[in-house]
């Protein structure tokens, strides 16, 4: 069971998407899972085989526990060694380490893969994404990978899917055909939206544990800051989304006390005259239908990656008392949900994005936090966060990081401010730039040039 | 008010906000301060609107928008003069 986000601790696998005798590659999505805010699709990073389903759908584990086993590429059938796998370890800063994995392997087996542990845990640091595996250490050694608790309780394996004739990944998950069932729905009439096709849950009308708050928060990230579009929550029976809320609310508040109990904050902020580029997004626009139009939150987003690009030790965590810089630009964008609480999925890349294509992809986030959807790697990944309050009113947002990130940009509304333009006074359209930023990783005057970049980013449309 | 309209106007709201489906919309409540609406939620009203009325809604009409009365008046106007 990954670890989704700082605070989080246990997770319900809802839905299997793979069966034994499957094969998979990196990044395959192998799990739905639900956490206290979503129903987050959860990937691999190894390839190779699936050998057995360990937990069933429907069963919530704490964070580390063996959900199946694989057997990797090129490994023998039935060899006892096979590595354990878990789509990412709750302890990834250990995985990079030439020992075994201390999380996800079951006491009984322990003996058995010791020698093969070591090759497996070099493997599955070099196959993770590194932004995943920092990303997911969140500098918490107490909550990071509860030894095994696998052993106490074994809940029936989950139910193999019958092979198909070719041996391929099986059309449906277990749980769509239990319903299909239930329903009386056949389920080959069914088209599916999982993985290479599959028939999942949602198809069949059911949408189990779908977030949905209007607003997609950032993990944890800074609480104040508002979200580019809010997400509503599922119809649930009241009693049970009081506890997901409560659930919600105290993984946020386990995030953001260890942001402020580790993190040294400093804050720099400046405010930056974007009538010019408003000006430009306005005729980029006017000739556009509005499915097509660019929202200014996606441009502050752009103008935030390519800074990143230029200041790379603002992109990338804390981790083992040193900064570790990011090999990627994934910038959380938070999204506050309805009714309270915060998620901050991640624009992969968004520094490889064109304009029109980030904006795309700002789109499709916020539906995914929305219905569903939202994968694994976009809630561990972030390598920075900006939280964008300008919709919500507020000129200045002081952030809080989200661990073990080292950097928040925090974006106020427009306002109309008197400006000196060439020697007179006009009004021009103008934002609150904020940087809160860790003082371990950095100090003031790098943190001023970054802030600087991002600015200018935001003045050069042309640029973006 | 057209009901016509006034229905695709609601239409397309409850789709940025389900919640509110069943629920009676006062005609002059501004959407995104009563929804707690921000840019993303009202440029997906927008395009819902165009796509069920087939009229395009340029940016600068966007301050029409913001109350379901001011909304359907402006579209009553827009899809008026079409022709189909």
């Amino acid at each position: 069971m990954p670890s989704l986000g700082a605070g989080m601790d246990a997770g319900k696998l809802l839905e299997w998407y793979v069966a034994p005798g499957d094969r998979v590659k990196r990044g395959d999505i192998v799990a739905l899972v639900e956490t206290d805010k979503a129903a987050i699709e959860v990937e691999i990073f190894e390839a190779g085989e699936i050998e057995d389903l360990v937990i069933a759908e429907g069963t919530k584990v704490p964070v580390g526990t063996v959900l199946a086993h694989l057997r990797p590429v090129g490994a023998a059938p039935g060899d006892g060694a096979s590595p354990p796998t878990a789509a990412a370890p709750a302890e990834p800063g250990k995985a990079a380490e030439p020992e075994a994995p201390a999380e996800p392997v079951e006491p009984e087996e322990a003996a058995a893969p010791v020698a093969r542990a070591p090759a497996a845990a070099r493997r599955a640091a070099e196959d993770r994404p590194p932004d995943r595996d920092r990303a997911t250490a969140a500098g918490q050694p107490a909550s990071a990978a509860p030894a095994a608790p696998v052993g106490a309780e074994r809940p029936a394996p989950a139910t193999p899917a019958p092979p198909t004739a070719d041996g391929a990944r099986p059309r449906s998950s277990p749980y769509a055909r239990r319903l299909a069932s239930e329903q009386g729905t056949a389920i080959d009439a069914v088209t599916g939206s999982g993985p290479g096709g599959a028939v999942v849950a949602r198809d069949l009308g059911d949408t189990p544990g779908a977030a949905a708050p209007t607003e997609l928060p950032a993990a944890p990230a800074a609480p104040a800051t508002a979200a580019t579009s809010t997400s509503r929550k599922p119809a649930t029976a009241p009693a049970e989304e009081q506890d997901r809320d409560l659930a919600m609310r105290q993984a946020i508040a386990r995030a953001m006390a260890q942001s402020n109990r580790e993190i040294p904050h400093y804050h720099l902020g400046q405010h930056v005259d974007v009538e010019d580029t408003l000006r430009w997004l306005e005729d980029r626009n006017a000739d556009r239908p509005p499915a097509e139009r660019v929202l200014m939150a996606a441009v502050v987003l752009r103008a935030v990656a390519l800074a990143c690009r230029e200041h790379p030790d603002f992109n990338g965590f804390w981790i083992d008392d040193a900064l570790q810089r990011a090999d990627r630009v994934n910038v959380g964008v938070a999204i506050s949900l309805r009714g309270g609480g915060l998620i901050a999925p991640a624009l992969l890349d968004a520094d490889q994005m064109e304009l029109d294509d980030l904006m795309s992809a700002l789109a499709d986030l916020v539906k995914r936090t929305r219905a569903g959807g939202l994968r694994g790697s976009e809630l561990t990944g972030s390598t920075i966060t900006v939280t964008n309050l300008g919709d919500r009113g507020v000129e200045t947002v002081h952030g809080v990081i989200y661990p073990p990130q080292v950097s928040l940009v925090g974006v106020g509304r427009v306002q109309v401010l008197p400006a000196v333009v060439d020697g007179t006074v006009e009004a021009r359209r103008t934002i609150h730039l904020s940087l809160a930023a860790d003082h371990r990783a950095g100090d003031g005057h790098q943190g001023s040039l970054f802030l600087a970049a991002i600015a200018r980013h935001l003045t050069e449309p042309e640029t973006l | 008010m057209n009901d016509r309209i006034r229905d695709q106007v609601a239409a397309a709201l409850f789709e940025v906000a389900p919640e509110l489906e069943g629920t009676t919309i006062d005609p002059d409540a501004d959407l995104l301060d009563t929804f707690d609406l921000d840019s993303m939620d009202f440029l997906n009203f927008v395009t819902g609107l165009t796509e069920r009325l087939g009229t395009n809604i340029p940016e600068r009409d966007y301050p029409h928008l913001r109350t379901l009365g001011g909304a359907v008046a402006y579209l009553e106007d827009a899809t008026s003069g079409s022709v189909t």
